[in-house]
């Protein structure tokens, strides 16, 4: 056991490892550093950054590019149905108009009617119930 | 007059060549040692490539600054360090990026193991006692996994991680204490 391996038995605080955990330490240290080692020796590909750059630009390509689509049909569906909501109006509204120059018309030819009828009846010399009573004094008059 | 002037040039060019080489050899020294450090704090080889590359990159800028108080090693582990803090603190705001998917299990890590002249059962037993390790390693604090790191992976003395840090060597011992009887009740409560 070296210098150091007999520093290692004993931790940092003063307290004395078990040699599991001190085993365990070991065994840990020397898997980082081995993984470490493999990583840090691997081959590099210089390439990689910018590969990975044009992915991201051409999944961002696509993504602006389904957005921009998307954006224009429902711009046009949503256009179109303004569109329709405006002609119905227009045509509720023509209808409304139409019904209501009807109810007026209807109005005033009642209204006319009436007044007709009150006319005759005010231009009578006497009131229809009297109208019998009134045609016999008629009667004895030319008698 | 003029002679001075060249003179002056030409010490300077020297002694700015005298610091690029002295960079370099530190870089070749301790690039390693800061990769390995940033891959066990991270468990992300790309993400320890670049935070090592940014490490390197802001020591060169800072090399004249470099007062050689500390050795170097201390001082590029406290960039190093300073740069991870960053990162995390940058990926927390960052709270709509997905996790990093190059992280891998520590389990993982311990596959790296090296077989030595071990049987095949030594070898999953020592496997085993390395996934719980890392397994516990992953449950500390930030602080506690750094100092934990510094002391058993990287074996740096109290007094370079106190430095490392910025804590006094009072705050590394609780760290450590603490990190440990993590790493002991996690061995202990799997045996």
């Amino acid at each position: 056991m070296s210098f150091k391996d007999k520093t290692d038995a004993v931790n940092a605080a003063g307290e004395e490892l078990n040699p599991e955990l001190d085993l365990a330490l070991r065994e840990f240290r020397l898997s980082v550093h081995a993984w470490s080692e493999a990583a840090f020796s691997r081959p590099r590909t210089a390439f990689a950054a910018g590969r990975r750059k044009q992915v991201w630009l051409l999944a961002a390509g696509w993504a602006l590019s389904v957005v921009l689509v998307a954006v224009g049909v429902s711009t046009g569906v949503w256009e179109n149905h303004r569109q329709e909501m405006r002609m119905a109006a227009a045509r509720m509204a023509e209808h409304e108009r139409q019904a209501a120059e009807q109810r007026n018309q209807q109005a005033r030819q009642e209204d006319e009617d009436l007044l007709a009828k009150v006319d005759s009846d005010v231009s009578r010399e006497v009131p229809s119930a009297m109208e019998p009573l009134a045609q016999m004094m008629a009667g004895d008059e030319t008698q | 007059m003029a002679a001075g002037t060249a003179l002056e040039a030409m010490t300077m060019a020297t002694a700015q060549e005298i610091a690029a080489e002295e960079f370099s050899a530190v870089v070749t020294k301790h690039r390693p040692q800061i990769f390995r450090f940033l891959l066990s704090s991270t468990r992300d080889v790309d993400l320890a490539e670049t935070l090592t590359q940014e490490c390197f990159l802001k020591a060169h800028r800072n090399w004249g600054r470099f007062r050689g108080e500390s050795s170097a090693m201390t001082w590029l582990m406290r960039i190093a360090i300073n740069l991870q803090k960053d990162h995390w603190r940058n990926r927390r705001l960052q709270f709509w990026r997905k996790t990093q998917t190059n992280a891998v299990e520590l389990d993982e890590a311990s596959d790296w193991l090296p077989s030595g002249e071990r049987s095949v059962e030594q070898q999953l037993m020592a496997r085993e006692r390395v996934a719980q390790v890392g397994q516990a390693v992953e449950e500390l604090s930030e602080r506690q996994r750094t100092v934990f790191l510094l002391r058993y992976v990287e074996e740096l003395e109290l007094s370079e991680i106190a430095r490392a840090t910025g804590l006094n060597e009072g705050t590394v011992k609780a760290h450590l204490s603490r990190a440990l009887a993590r790493v002991r009740a996690e061995l202990g409560g799997k045996r």
